[in-house]
């Protein structure tokens, strides 16, 4: 997308950064004080989502229209795990993170197969076969869903029933998640992986294995997504059909794009805005889906860069 | 009588329920083909202007007492011009930029106008009454066939092999496939390409309209009797591969029957089966079975 060829953080760090990541870090360790910790929890584990979306269309080019199917699969693996295996919550979280790159790498050997526009309605496809799949699976719950997903200790320590002890867990994964997002965009692997989005056939030429290296970026985001996913189950200790619906892999698409496609702090401050405008505008109800395809078609008439993408271009430096 | 262990009115009667599906999976994807051949956007809107083909039919029967067969004619004309609005103020300004971009846009105006209709008709149908003329039905001997079923099978196989004749044997078709292939040369030649772009957009879009009219005595007036079909003919587009004009008419049929028939023999597929058959055919011929890779 020529948008984000031209916003594209280049190699290694840039000092201001650094800075807006600190600023970022802090925000979300301070927030708690004056703001209500739940609220900041689904914050944090959609901008992991949406910063985990936004490594594959960043950085690959590769518009996935099917990202709910990760955070969804996750979800369910880790409550089942929880509830009906009594596992510990760091267990559910790795198990239920596991079983989404698993689904990565199976719909990803299928959906790397075509570019651009069949990309997008493949992954959709896919996500669609999926949701079938947990609407009629019996341990689901179908409608209801895994309710009273138990939270238990993390190590046998770290008790989650406590909001705080919740609290920083979700803080050290969506930190964790980000910085390792951050790390692998900057290494060798994102180089390529930037080189492949600009112009496959010369990547190809140079003798790197293109389909390798977009299975790879697809696996990746598809695992961080799925650790968004699992966190979120243990947070609101439920595991629903929202999460693999296709409305929701239209909603993490829209968060990145509305902070910035391409960006590194884009999907984290448009994970901010979508989910705080579905919180405190809970009172317009069903009028949540035309307000956010306003957004849509605002963001893609007038707005492409996005909230940070024009921030960035108003410093004139990449955020 | 028995096949397979099958009662045959059960077998027929899903058969017949998979052409039907299958009439609607030609004519949207038919519509999706038409609009990417020259746009080289995927309509994300297709699905909610097949509802609104669905609504428009029943405003006109409610609010001015316009009847089924007029409907069948004015609903295409009126929501393909609607299309024709929404190519010229939005979609036009994206012909430069990444194609994923109309994407986006079509997803995000789907939101808006199925969410409006949501709010002001709530997710439970509202009927439309079957037109006199077709109500009733034959007896076939080995099923029951309702009169506007047939119809419904006999009219989208029309409008698709019409639709076909026009692209692929008459003048027009044969600009219409230069311009998909070198829009500046037919420009070039003094044909107004950015007028061919917007009737083309509003074709594709009255496909859909009269979709919407032809279920609506059939699946009932829903807000969002498209939202979750337009994802099957996506997967039914990825099939076929947006080659060929004749390819997503058949392609159309074929999973619909092919849905039907896994109805009776593996129930719990059958929401599914046309997703799986899209990955079998990604493993074996990723460019669609009518496709060309481009």
């Amino acid at each position: 997308m020529s948008a984000v060829h031209e916003l594209a953080p280049r190699a290694g760090g840039f000092a201001h950064q650094r800075i807006a990541a600190a600023v970022m870090i802090a925000f979300f360790a301070l927030a708690p004080l004056v703001a209500y910790p739940v609220f900041l929890m689904k914050v944090m584990c959609f901008a992991l989502f949406a910063c985990a979306f936004n490594l594959l269309i960043g950085y690959g080019g590769l518009l996935s229209f099917g990202h709910a199917m990760f955070l969804g699969t996750a979800g369910y693996a880790s409550a089942h795990a929880a509830k009906a295996w009594g596992f510990p919550p760091e267990f559910a979280i790795l198990f239920g993170t596991a079983c989404s790159a698993l689904l990565g790498f199976v719909t990803g050997l299928l959906a790397i197969r075509r570019q651009g526009i069949y990309f997008a309605m493949i992954t959709l496809a896919l996500a669609q076969m999926v949701y079938f799949f947990y609407l009629q699976a019996p341990f689901t719950g179908g409608e209801d869903g895994i309710q009273a997903v138990p939270r238990g200790k993390v190590f046998g320590l770290l008790d989650l029933n406590n909001v705080w002890g919740m609290y920083m867990l979700v803080f050290a994964v969506f930190v964790g998640g980000f910085l390792l997002i951050h790390r692998a965009v900057h290494s060798p692997f994102g180089q390529v992986l930037k080189a492949i989005r600009e112009n496959e056939a010369r990547a190809l030429s140079l003798g790197y294995d293109v389909n390798r290296y977009k299975l790879l970026a697809y696996v990746l985001s598809a695992t961080l997504a799925g650790l968004a996913g699992a966190t979120k189950v243990l947070v609101f200790e439920l595991a629903s059909l929202t999460d693999v619906h296709w409305t929701m892999s239209g909603e993490v698409v829209l968060m990145v794009l509305l902070g910035g496609l391409g960006t590194v702090f884009g999907p984290v401050v448009g994970a901010l805005i979508i989910i705080s405008m579905e919180n405190y505008l809970a009172q317009i109800g069903s009028w949540v889906t035309v307000v956010q395809g306003v957004i849509f078609v605002i963001c893609v008439l007038t707005f492409r860069r996005g909230v940070i993408g024009e921030l960035g271009r108003l410093i004139g430096k990449p955020l | 009588m028995e096949i397979f262990g099958i009662p045959t009115q059960a077998l027929f009667g899903q058969l017949l329920i998979g052409l039907i599906n299958g009439s609607f999976y030609a004519l949207l994807s038919l519509g999706l083909a038409v609009i990417f051949g020259l746009l080289n956007i995927i309509n994300f809107t297709h699905g909610a202007q097949y509802m609104m083909g669905a609504f428009c039919a029943y405003f006109l029967l409610t609010k001015l007492g316009i009847g089924y067969w007029w409907a069948l004619a004015v609903t295409p004309l009126a929501v393909g011009i609607i299309g024709m609005v929404i190519e010229r103020l939005m979609l036009a300004r994206l012909y430069k930029l990444d194609h994923l971009y109309g994407l986006l846009l079509t997803f995000g105006l789907a939101l808006i106008i199925q969410g409006l209709f949501r709010n002001e008709y709530g997710t439970s149908g509202i009927p439309y009454a079957l037109p006199q003329e077709l109500a009733g039905g034959h007896n076939l001997g080995f099923m029951f066939l309702p009169n506007y079923r047939a119809w419904v099978i006999l009219a989208s196989i029309v409008v698709c092999l019409a639709t076909w004749f026009m692209i692929e044997k008459t003048r027009l078709g044969a600009y219409l496939r230069a311009a998909t292939e070198n829009p500046q040369l037919v420009q070039a030649f003094g044909i107004n390409v950015p007028r061919m772009i917007t009737l083309t957009y509003g074709f594709g879009v009255a496909l859909a309209a009269f979709a919407g009219v032809m279920a609506a005595p059939i699946y009932q007036v829903n807000p969002l009797m498209g939202a979750d079909l337009i994802i099957v003919v996506f997967a039914v587009v990825v099939i076929g591969g947006m080659g060929s004009i004749m390819g997503s008419i058949v392609t159309g049929f074929a999973l619909g029957l092919i849905e039907g028939l896994t109805k009776v023999f593996y129930p719990e597929a059958s929401n599914t089966v046309i997703f799986i058959i899209m990955a079998i055919v990604l493993m074996i011929k990723p460019a669609g079975l009518f496709g060309t890779q481009r």
